[in-house]
């Protein structure tokens, strides 16, 4: 059912606000206290690396409208550029928050860079034809990292394309191995800043979509062809979204690589962009919340209730996943459920798109 | 309705039929289209189309259907490249413009089929229509500066004027693509006028609507007009409509003119009658 | 010297290519009518090179066998998991269907990764090791043959058979306007039925001829060339037969080459890039119709 009437947005942003910071407060709290599980505790950054990541790629797909199948790639960047920053500033004295900032902010303005060259071609094209062709600059970008080789000596840094020799002076190091990628990473992310990170970005995303721009990006989503009709400026904010999209998506790639050992390109491949679209589809689109809950549960349940399974895990994922969506999609399977279940009833799901 | 006397507009470049409302004639037509015409493949969807409206003037387009009606708005708002022809707004050029850049340029449109944002409020609709009106950038709405909250206040204020028109303020939070049908037609008016406008074209407004609603329509045409002073260019196969307000009719078949006049000059022509009718049938009349 | 290497380049590439374009027509037909990328297309074609490998090293059933073995396999399951997952979300966005797509893939990838284990298994030379000599050292393999061949029939069949045939032509009304083709006395949910079981023989031949040409069989073979064959049915316009056919060999030729001539490296970024600029200079790919949104 969709809801006759739009009730204004700001309460269910608050509460999402409230929810994020209430789990940052409960999580700190057990950890203070001693209670979290190793096994958990090294998820936890890579878990605010991959809310951010769905609740990006929810404003390219739920806010914008159209399909990525390329967000890893955006990731990726963010993760070697990022990383090779922090690297960089090892030996400056930097504290490691502030090298952490720097990587963030250097990791998601290149992803940035990265997002406004895939966008300006690719948000020409409509529908799957889109989708495509994300996904083939998707499969680029991991090719090109993976032969990427970047040393630091005195002189600076040194790149190299499909060489592994980039004429290191003396004392210098190579931070991105090509394919071996990047690894002797310093784990310098922390929870906290992974939750500011998330804070961050949903106030981004709540304040720009009850903004001007934001009901101009909308407006795309709902009827291209009325929206220019009214004078909005279709590559403009298509753009807008998508290369603000690829910035956070690169945000969390620096945080997601300054809290493992190594990095390699691989690990950003297809089959990481699908995993977060589906983040964002079972969240519901452009709902937020809804994001930041299906990565948190998708995220760990895999590592962690479902590894009792050990070698049924990932089938028990996939069966999970086609009942999720037959469930939450199909009246019929409900109906059927229903019928299985009569204690329990089935929530309805909110209804889409009221971004 | 004042009697209103036409005659024929004085500052056509191009030898044209059209008629302008006498209190329009001092001032530059508002729209002016010499030879306008584009092919899709080998068919000629519109040609040789020569027309101008007065800067006030209601004026119609009928003719029946497939005759190139829609595609003539859709070759003034340049969602369709003409082939031929110049199509003049407020005296400028508009060769070579993009939609947006027409509509800036004053022309707002709805459509045959209705296009609203339908996941969004009423209120956001209208809100959309005024983005070049009250504008800040996204940088001022993300970090919720001061003019973000003037521009917001001021807009939401707009809004709901221009809701009143239809008296639909109390809709404003309603999900746009929930409207009942009459409802959605006159948010699309809404939202059109929002962008400042000085020439409204309205594609079959009256569609799906009944005759009471169809009479309340006609009546909001002429009040919009006369408020906004704009010019108004409709689409509508409801002849009692067309003839009540237009006070120019163009009739298009197999994408050319085949009469303009008033609605008098219409009513009587014989070529007319034929187009609608048949030869058949415009005998038996 | 030159001249041979290019020879054996061009035919191995129109041999991939044609695997391409047999997997790109199944993806073609199943997206002209139920619009839906299916994902899942990819792991039918391990399936299917999984079965057959294991009719005629385990079973020891002459080639001929095996791959019908694999053919009629693949077919019910293709339509099993039409039945099953796709089926109950006819009504729903794309998008849903899109991420069931992905859980099938993904069941099919760890279902193979149980019954089978990751490690790779040599696909037997069903087609003999030799070939046509064609003068001096070049030689066309059999196998090279077999799916050039079996790639140009499968065309024209499904050419022949979607304009020709009654139930090809309630395929084509169903890819127009499923509820029209309703109307008009088709049974939709067969006609998408039986789309899915075509899709997925064609699958299972792909996965035979491409375990044949790169033997090493593991539960992720078919992802790749899944990925490359949908991209192939994009390059030459999505939901046209000959579109795919062209699209495929065309992709199998770029690959080839590039990994031949610019660098093996960059062959799959090239393949990409090269897409990306055939889709911006013509939005719908080499034969794909152009669609004017109505206003």
């Amino acid at each position: 059912m969709k809801r006759l009437i739009i009730r204004k947005k700001s309460r269910k942003n608050f509460l999402t606000y409230g929810i994020v910071v209430a789990a940052y407060v409960a999580l700190m709290a057990v950890m203070a206290a001693g209670a979290m599980p190793s096994a958990i505790q090294g998820l936890l950054v890579p878990m605010c690396a991959y809310i951010i990541a769905a609740v990006s790629l929810n404003l390219t797909v739920g806010v914008l409208g159209e399909l990525s199948l390329g967000h890893a790639g955006f990731m990726s960047v963010g993760a070697f550029t990022g990383c090779t920053a922090a690297m960089a500033l090892a030996n400056s004295g930097m504290p490691s928050w502030g090298r952490m900032a720097a990587a963030v902010v250097v990791g998601s303005l290149l992803a940035a860079a990265a997002g406004a060259l895939v966008g300006v071609p690719v948000l020409r094209l409509q529908g799957d034809y889109l989708a495509i062709v994300t996904l083939a600059f998707g499969e680029i970008i991991k090719t090109v990292v993976t032969n990427l080789y970047i040393g630091i000596d005195p002189q600076g840094l040194h790149f190299g394309f499909l060489k592994p020799d980039i004429g290191l002076g003396k004392g210098g190091k190579m931070i991105v191995n090509g394919p071996n990628g990047i690894s002797g990473i310093e784990k310098i992310s922390t929870l906290t800043a992974g939750f500011l990170i998330i804070l961050l970005c949903l106030v981004v995303i709540f304040n720009l979509v009850d903004s001007r721009s934001g009901r101009a990006i909308m407006a795309l989503r709902d009827n291209r062809i009325a929206a220019e009709s009214v004078g909005i400026n279709a590559t403009k904010y298509k753009l807008m979204a998508f290369v603000l999209s690829a910035a956070m998506a690169g945000a969390a790639g620096a945080l997601y690589a300054l809290s493992q050992n190594t990095v390699t390109a691989s690990k950003f491949d297809f089959n990481t962009s699908i995993l977060i679209l589906v983040f964002v589809v079972l969240g519901g689109l452009g709902n937020m919340l809804g994001s930041i809950v299906a990565a948190t549960v998708l995220y760990i349940l895999p590592e962690t209730w479902l590894r009792q399974f050990s070698d049924y895990r990932m089938l028990i994922y996939a069966v999970v996943l086609i009942g999720m969506m037959l469930v939450t999609n199909s009246q019929k399977v409900r109906t059927l459920l229903g019928k299985l279940l009569p204690q329990k009833k089935t929530k309805e799901k909110e209804g889409q798109g009221d971004a | 309705m004042p009697e209103l006397k036409f005659e024929k507009g004085k500052m056509v470049p191009v030898p044209s039929h059209s008629i302008i409302p006498e209190r329009d004639l001092g001032h530059a037509p508002v729209l002016e289209c010499s030879h306008l015409g584009v092919d899709f493949g080998g068919l000629r969807a519109v040609n040789d189309f020569n027309f101008t409206i007065g800067r006030t003037e209601i004026a119609g387009l009928i003719g029946p259907n497939g005759a190139g009606k829609t595609t003539v708005f859709n070759l003034l708002t340049k969602v369709y490249t003409p082939t031929r022809g110049t199509i003049l707004l407020n005296g400028m050029d508009t060769h070579g413009k993009t939609t947006v850049q027409i509509n800036k340029m004053g022309i707002a449109r709805t459509f045959q089929n209705i296009r609203l944002f339908s996941n969004l409020s009423v209120e956001d609709n209208v809100k959309i229509g005024l983005h070049n009106q009250k504008k800040y950038s996204a940088l001022e709405g993300i970090l919720r500066l001061p003019s973000y909250w003037k521009k917001e206040k001021e807009a939401h204020e707009r809004a709901m004027e221009l809701l009143s028109i239809f008296n639909m303020e109390y809709m404003a939070n309603w999900r746009a693509g929930n409207l009942p049908y009459g409802a959605q037609r006159r948010l699309e008016i809404v939202r059109a006028l929002a962008t400042d406008p000085c020439l409204l074209l309205l594609d079959e407004p009256a569609a799906g609507m009944n005759p009471a609603e169809t009479a309340e329509l006609m009546e909001n045409i002429v009040k919009i007009r006369d408020k906004f002073q704009i010019a108004v260019l409709l689409i509508e196969h409801d002849m009692k409509l067309v003839m009540g307000i237009c006070e120019g009719i163009c009739v298009l078949n197999f994408g050319e003119v085949i009469a303009k006049g008033t609605a008098e000059d219409i009513r009587s022509n014989p070529t007319v009658v034929e187009a609608y009718l048949g030869k058949k049938g415009a005998q038996a009349c | 010297m030159v001249f041979l290497s290019f020879v054996n380049n061009l035919i191995n590439g129109i041999s991939l290519g044609s695997v391409y374009a047999i997997i790109a027509l199944g993806y073609t037909m199943v997206y002209g009518i139920a619009k839906m990328l299916n994902f899942a297309h990819g792991d039918i074609i391990m399936v299917g090179a999984y079965m057959c490998f294991f009719a005629c090293t385990g079973f020891g059933l002459p080639p001929v066998l095996g791959i019908l073995t694999a053919i009629l396999v693949c077919t019910v399951l293709g339509i099993l998991i039409e039945q099953l997952a796709y089926k109950p979300l006819r009504q729903v966005t794309s998008l849903a269907v899109l991420i069931t797509a992905i859980g099938v893939s993904y069941f099919l990838q760890n279902a193979a990764q149980l019954m089978w284990t990751s490690n790779p298994r040599i696909f037997p030379a069903l087609f003999g090791n030799g070939g046509i000599q064609l003068g001096g050292e070049l030689t066309i393999p059999y196998k090279t043959l077999v799916t050039i061949c079996a790639c140009v029939v499968i065309m024209v069949g499904l050419i022949l058979f979607t304009g020709k045939t009654r139930t090809g032509k309630a395929m084509r009304a169903c890819s127009e306007d499923k509820d029209a083709a309703q109307l008009m006395g088709i049974n939709v949910n067969a006609t998408i039925s039986l789309t899915f079981a075509i899709g997925s023989a064609l699958a299972a031949v792909a996965g035979v001829l491409l375990c044949s040409a790169y033997p090493k069989l593991i539960p992720t073979t078919g992802s790749m060339p899944g990925i490359k064959a949908f991209t192939a049915a994009v390059f030459g316009g999505i939901g046209s037969i000959p579109g795919a056919f062209l699209g495929g060999i065309l992709l199998g030729i770029i690959e080839i080459f590039s990994s031949a001539y610019l660098s093996t490296e960059l062959a799959n970024a090239i393949v990409f890039l090269v897409l990306i600029v055939i889709l911006l200079v013509k939005p719908t790919g080499l034969l794909g119709k152009k669609i004017r949104e109505k206003v």
